[in-house]
Order: C-alpha cells, then sequence, then structure tokens
C-alpha cells in the first residue's frame, strides 16, 4: 500500500464563514449561488456529524460506482437516445472510470468492446458516434483513449493510423484550428482532441499542427482562461483543451501564463471546494478534472520556469477541499456521481469527478494526498489524455515502435 | 455535455414508417452494432424504426421531400445526431428548399434544445447560406433571456455580429444585461468584445471604461467579473502597466482605506507592488514588504482557499527581493 501524506481539511466553522456575501444586490447569479452553498453546507454538516463515529469517512462507494458504471457499459435506458451519437464516449467514461477505481473487467468483455468500437471506426478513417455514423473528432479521441485504456495488442491493433491521419488532415484549416467533423462546427476542441490521438498513437507530424498554437493564444480572453474560440468567454472545458494543445506542442510559453493562472485558481470554489467553469458560475464536478487537470501542466510549466518556488509536493489549488466536494456532495447513495447535489447521476459526471478526484489525491507519483477512507485511493492518470497515466506508458511504448504513417499531405 | 430530454411529442396516431405507403419502397437497415454490443441504449420502437430507414436512406443517398421529413424525425429524437444534420443539410441545398423555413424550424428545435451543438452550428450554417442575419438578434434575445449565460447562444450571437457587422446596438445591450445582473460575466465579455472591435480601447475609451467599471464595482465589492474585465483594459494602456494608470492606484487606495479586503482588491495590490519594483520605481505606499503582507493576510483570512497560490506569489516576491540584494 502506498504511503501517504498527512492531510489538512477545514473545518465547519471555516467553511461556513466562507458564505457567500450578497452585498445588499441581490441578482439571479447571487441567488443560485446562495441556494447551491444551503446545499452544499447542509452536506458538510451531515458529514462532520457522521465523522464523529466512523474514522472511514467520507467513504467512495467504491462497489456502488462499479456496478453502476458496469450495468451501464452493457445496457442503457432509453433517455440515453440523445446520447447515441456519442457511444464512444459512453464507453471511454465507463471505461476510464472503471480503470481509476482499479476495477478488473475480463478478456472476453475487452474483446466485446474493441468488436463494438471497430463498429464505429469509419472506412475513411476516424471514429463516429456510433455505426454507420461520420467519423467525428470528439468521438475519435473518446474511441482511442477507451482503446488505449484496454490496451491490449487487439485494441491496439483496431486503430487504422494511416487513415486516422489522412482523417485529421481533412479536418485541418489553413489557419491551424480544426473542424469536429465535416463541414462541422470549429473550436478549441478540434485541436486538442487532433493533437491527443496523434500523440497517443504516435501519427504526430508538426506540418499537421502548423499555426495551430497561434489560433488556441487567440482563444485566451482577457480574464485569462481560454474559450471556445476568438472573443468568447474563459471557459473551463476549453481552457483544458487549449492549454494541453499547447504544451503538446511546446508552445505555452505563447499565453500569457500570469494571467492564465490567476484566472483558474480563482475557480476553485471559497465554500463549496469544488470548482465553477466560469467567472460567477456554479460549482459543478465535472470540472474537478477540467479546471483541475490544468493545475498539472500549470505546475509543470512553473517549475520549468523557475523550479526554486515551486513547492513539488502541492498542486496550486486546495486538493482536501476538492476531495472533499467530491465525495459529500457528488456521491449517489445507489452508485454514479453527480455534479452538484440534487442532480442526477450520469456517466459524464461519474468519469470527470473521479478523473478530478484522483488528480486531487496524486500530487506527484509519490506524494498522496487522502481525504477520508485510505481505500478512496484511485490509480493516477496522465492529464495529457486523462487515461490512466499506466495505460498512457503501455500505450506510447506500443506506437513508438510503428513509424509515422507517411500520407500524401492534401 | 448533452441534454438529456428527448421526449417525442408525437399525437396518439402515430403512424410507423413500415405502414406509410409511400415508404413502402425503402428496405430499413438495421444498425450493425456487431454480434456483442456494449452500451445498448434500449431504443423506442420508432426511434429505432426511424433509424432504420435513414440509414437505408444514407445508403441510396436520395434527397427528397420524404427524406427531409424523415431527417426531422431522426433529429427530434435525438438532436445531437450531426449525421442527420449533415444529410437535412444536403438535401436542402439539392432541393433548393426555401431556407427562411428552415429557419424557423431550427430555431423551434433550439428553443426546446438550447444547449446542443449540433442545432446552433445548423443555424449558422443556414444564416450563411441566407446571407441574412435580420432574425438573429432577436432570436438570440430570446433564448438569453431564458438562460443569460448560454454559451453557444452567445457564440452564435458573437458570429452574427461580427460577420454581419452590427455592432450598433450591442453595447445597449449588453448595459440591460448588466444592470438586471451585474455578476453577469458573459455580459462583461461581451462588452469588451463589442469595443475591441468598434472603437478600440483608445486611451479616452479606457478612462471612460475604467471610471465605469469603478462605479460598479463600488456598488457591488465581491464581484469577480468587474475586477477581471478591469485587468482586461489595463492591458490596452499604451505600457500595459497597472501602474501607468493613476486612476488605478488611487482607486485601490481609496478602496482599502474605507476597510475594503475584498480578495480581489488584494491581489489588484499585489500586483502593483510587483510591477513597480520590477519598474525599478520604489513607492512607500505600494512596496514590496506590503505585497508580502498582503498575501499573508489573504493566505490566512481572505481568500483562504488558494493559500497555496498565495504562497508560491509569497515566494515569487521573496525571489524577486533576493536577485534584488545580491545584485545591488
Ligand atoms: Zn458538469
Amino acid at each position: 500500500m502506498a504511503e501517504m501524506e498527512p492531510v489538512n481539511r477545514r473545518n465547519l466553522e471555516e467553511i461556513e464563514a466562507e458564505r457567500f456575501r450578497d452585498e445588499d444586490r441581490r441578482t439571479a447569479s447571487s441567488i443560485e449561488q446562495e441556494e447551491v452553498e444551503k446545499t452544499v453546507l447542509s452536506r458538510f454538516e451531515l458529514f462532520d456529524k457522521r465523522a464523529e463515529v466512523d474514522i472511514d469517512c467520507p467513504l467512495l462507494l467504491r462497489q456502488k460506482h462499479a456496478a453502476f458504471i458496469k450495468g451501464s457499459l452493457l445496457h442503457l435506458h432509453e433517455s440515453y437516445q440523445c446520447l447515441d451519437s456519442s457511444r464512444p464516449w459512453l464507453v471511454y467514461w465507463s471505461l476510464h472510470s472503471l480503470a481509476l477505481l482499479e476495477e478488473h473487467i475480463e478478456p472476453e468483455e475487452c474483446s466485446k468492446i474493441v468488436g463494438f468500437l471497430a463498429k464505429c471506426q469509419s472506412p475513411n478513417g476516424g471514429f463516429g458516434g456510433g455505426p454507420g455514423q461520420l467519423p467525428h473528432l470528439a468521438c475519435t479521441y473518446a474511441a482511442v483513449n477507451a482503446l488505449c485504456t484496454i490496451g491490449t495488442n487487439e485494441a491496439f491493433g483496431v486503430i487504422n493510423r494511416e487513415k486516422l491521419l489522412e482523417f485529421l488532415w481533412s479536418l485541418r484549416q489553413p489557419d491551424g484550428s480544426f473542424f469536429m467533423h465535416e463541414n462541422g462546427e470549429v473550436d478549441v476542441r478540434g485541436a486538442y482532441c487532433a493533437l491527443s490521438v496523434s500523440k497517443l498513437t504516435n501519427i504526430f507530424t508538426p506540418e499537421l499542427f502548423e499555426g495551430s498554437a497561434e489560433w488556441i493564444v487567440g482563444c485566451q480572453s482577457y480574464e485569462g482562461g481560454f474559450s471556445a474560440c476568438p472573443g468568447m468567454e474563459a471557459h473551463g472545458g476549453y481552457s483544458f483543451c487549449g492549454l494541453a494543445a499547447l504544451f503538446m506542442l511546446g508552445k505555452e510559453h505563447l499565453c500569457d501564463m500570469k494571467a492564465f493562472m490567476r484566472w483558474i485558481t480563482n475557480r476553485q470554489m471559497r465554500l463549496e471546494g469544488g470548482f465553477q467553469g466560469r467567472t460567477n458560475k456554479l460549482v459543478d464536478a465535472c470540472y474537478s478534472f477540467w479546471q483541475g487537470g490544468a493545475f498539472l501542466f500549470l505546475h509543470n510549466i512553473l517549475f520549468k520556469e523557475n523550479k526554486s518556488i515551486v513547492n513539488s509536493d502541492r498542486w496550486l489549488f486546495n486538493q482536501e477541499a476538492l476531495q472533499e466536494y467530491i465525495l459529500m456532495c457528488c456521491q449517489q447513495s445507489s452508485g454514479g456521481l453527480i455534479d452538484k447535489p440534487g442532480k442526477p447521476r450520469d456517466l459524464y459526471h461519474t468519469c470527470y469527478a473521479l478523473s478530478g478526484l484522483s488528480i486531487a489525491q496524486h500530487t506527484s507519483l509519490v506524494k498522496k494526498y487522502v481525504v477520508g477512507s485510505k481505500i478512496n485511493l484511485l490509480a493516477p492518470i496522465h492529464p495529457m489524455f486523462n487515461i490512466t497515466f499506466d495505460s498512457a506508458v503501455k500505450t506510447m511504448k506500443y506506437f513508438e515502435n510503428l513509424p509515422v504513417p507517411q500520407i500524401g499531405i492534401p | 455535455m448533452t441534454d438529456s430530454s428527448s421526449d417525442c411529442t408525437y399525437e396518439e396516431e402515430y403512424v410507423f414508417y413500415k405502414n406509410r405507403p409511400h415508404w413502402k419502397d425503402v428496405t430499413p437497415v438495421p444498425q450493425d452494432d456487431g454480434p456483442n454490443p456494449v452500451v445498448a441504449i434500449a431504443y423506442t420502437e420508432q426511434f429505432r424504426e426511424i433509424y432504420d430507414y435513414f440509414r437505408a436512406i444514407l445508403r441510396s443517398g436520395e434527397k427528397s421531400e420524404r427524406v427531409l421529413e424523415l431527417t426531422n424525425d431522426a433529429a427530434q429524437l435525438n438532436p445531437a445526431n450531426y449525421t442527420v444534420w449533415q444529410y437535412r443539410r444536403e438535401v436542402l441545398s439539392h432541393l433548393k428548399s426555401n431556407l427562411s423555413d428552415e429557419l424557423n424550424y431550427i430555431g423551434e428545435t433550439i428553443s426546446e434544445h438550447p444547449k446542443n451543438y449540433q442545432v446552433w452550428h445548423h443555424r449558422r450554417v443556414i444564416v450563411e447560406w441566407l446571407k441574412d442575419p435580420s432574425k438573429e438578434m432577436e432570436f438570440t434575445n430570446v433564448i438569453l433571456a431564458q438562460d443569460s449565460k448560454n454559451y453557444h447562444a452567445w457564440q452564435h450571437r458573437q458570429w452574427v455580429v461580427a460577420t454581419f457587422k452590427l455592432y450598433d446596438l450591442e453595447l445597449e445591450f449588453v448595459n440591460d444585461l448588466l444592470l438586471k445582473d451585474v455578476r453577469n460575466n458573459s455580459a462583461w465579455n461581451q462588452r469588451y468584445f463589442v469595443i475591441i472591435h468598434t472603437s478600440g480601447f483608445t486611451p479616452n475609451v479606457i478612462k471612460n471604461e475604467l471610471e465605469y467599471t469603478a462605479g460598479k464595482i463600488r456598488e457591488v465589492v465581491n464581484n469577480e467579473s468587474a475586477w477581471n474585465y478591469l485587468r482586461g483594459i489595463i492591458c490596452h494602456t499604451e505600457s500595459g502597466n497597472i501602474t501607468s494608470e493613476e486612476f488605478i492606484m488611487k482607486f485601490c487606495e481609496d478602496l482599502y482605506g474605507t476597510g475594503c479586503r475584498c480578495p480581489y482588491l488584494l491581489a489588484l495590490i499585489v500586483d502593483i507592488c510587483e510591477e513597480l519594483f520590477e519598474l525599478g520605481a520604489s513607492d512607500e505606499i505600494f512596496s514590496m514588504q506590503r505585497a508580502l503582507q498582503v498575501c499573508d493576510d489573504l493566505a490566512l483570512e481572505h481568500d483562504k482557499i488558494r493559500k497555496e497560490y498565495w504562497k508560491f506569489i509569497s515566494r515569487r516576491i521573496n525571489q524577486a527581493l533576493l536577485h534584488r540584494t545580491t545584485a545591488a
């Protein structure tokens, strides 16, 4: 069992002192915020009482979550019809969550999943939202991550790298940005997904991303975070994509890192402990990963710039407070994780809440801070791709022996 | 991510495609999930059938009025199916359909699913084809009235405003939103967007914006949106320095003098101290010793959740001080 560091938790009094001050100016934003704080505080109070009699509190409901995910991996209720064009995502969210929980999946089960994902691959390269659907960059990212999480030769072998590279070229725009699909929308997710799959499967070529870094930097808003496209509001999901993409390109110095650091550190909610996606919006567990993940790049970048002032034992956010939010406010007792108290469970929030929990637990591969029971410890992730660290290492080892495909650049 | 409400609102006497005489010639194509499907969604009978027919059409490449109807049915059941929308656009363009009707239709769909990527993208393509933005401002007004922070609606609106140069009334719109909710960060962002693309941040505009924003901060001090916008303005001063604006220094000191210890104010004071030091200008009020003290206050009292961050900034300041003494 890994060695764990002592944790610094806030007491209830300290948390209560962080209540929102509306300064006698009640607006839609402040009213919503105060409502959320009320429900979150009541969860913290409940757990405070429980902790008096239970030293393992808060506990990650591992079996419940695993059962919910394994069930979803097989069958989904008809309400999932609106995700019928995101089935590789459903697979990835499930498999990655199970990998974080270190749940074993039988080899026959893996084989079946690989077979299904192969059905989603387009003959022209890339993966679609389901069998027969047009290839889509986000589905491609999800399918590749799912296959790499499975990590068998059979899974790796599914990915048609030549065609994948052709597909990426077909979506590239002259300015270095990417369409999400043929004639589809353009935003910063495109560059990130294209970079992630090409780095993971060793089909990356600098020509494919000529101008991408400059285009992404144009998405950094005056607040410091990144937005979907130039001009829009800084946002957690796009910020992760923007910074991760710049990092993969080795061009992070092109953006204003001080402004980014100020923006992202301010996204952690002072009472809830979780992250919000944008300024003056509400906490949401999925940003535990989107915002939390960006801190890993930030840490690395600051370390390269000025090693002596970086505390290598800690990310630049309150790791215990994030764990408390996820464990106390976002677990459904019947399994699955949620955005915030009162919301229904789903695979997306389960995956990203667990990914964020893992980030908050592991500062490096050595330092571990685990709030609550020791069994809460999850597998560490690789922040570039958001698959487990072990899966990422195994995948890159497998593909580094294969040559980068040579294709006629259109 | 995606909204999960996809209840279909057909009248009782829904007729399955297999019972529709004018679809008799088409043989439906079932989904090929392979022998071992995973994440198998329990499709309703209707959903399954509609998509079986859609797959048949994708295969035959038929582009007709009845296919438009079919894509409508398919999109209503799953508005996130980008393959359906893409094919619908091919049909629309092939049939040279009435695009104003299409705009009305997609407007209704967006109203039902306002947080979906595909429906907004469809609208944008239709507006591009029409080269007519006349309905767009009113349309986004309605969507933003229901959710004034809807990211897709703002993205569409920015595209329309920029593409068709509709900046004229936009600042007024933003002002109204900020009167309703001064914490609406999307509105602040739009303010910046409009100014940067119209007047630009000229010295005069900077002066006005600083005064406007300072006024908003005095109304609600703990409003991060306004503080962030203030920093956004400063980037456009000639030097880009905070300390080149006498106004800001005085504003901060006045506010501090009233006893205000809002973390955004304190953070700005720390930056002012650091900047003056970097510029080699020693200042009695904004000194590095004060910066260190304020960082401590933030870490221990006013912004505890960001303790690691403030400790980092403290180390940065100490290092700068150390370099200066060793260099001297
Ligand atoms: Zn969420």
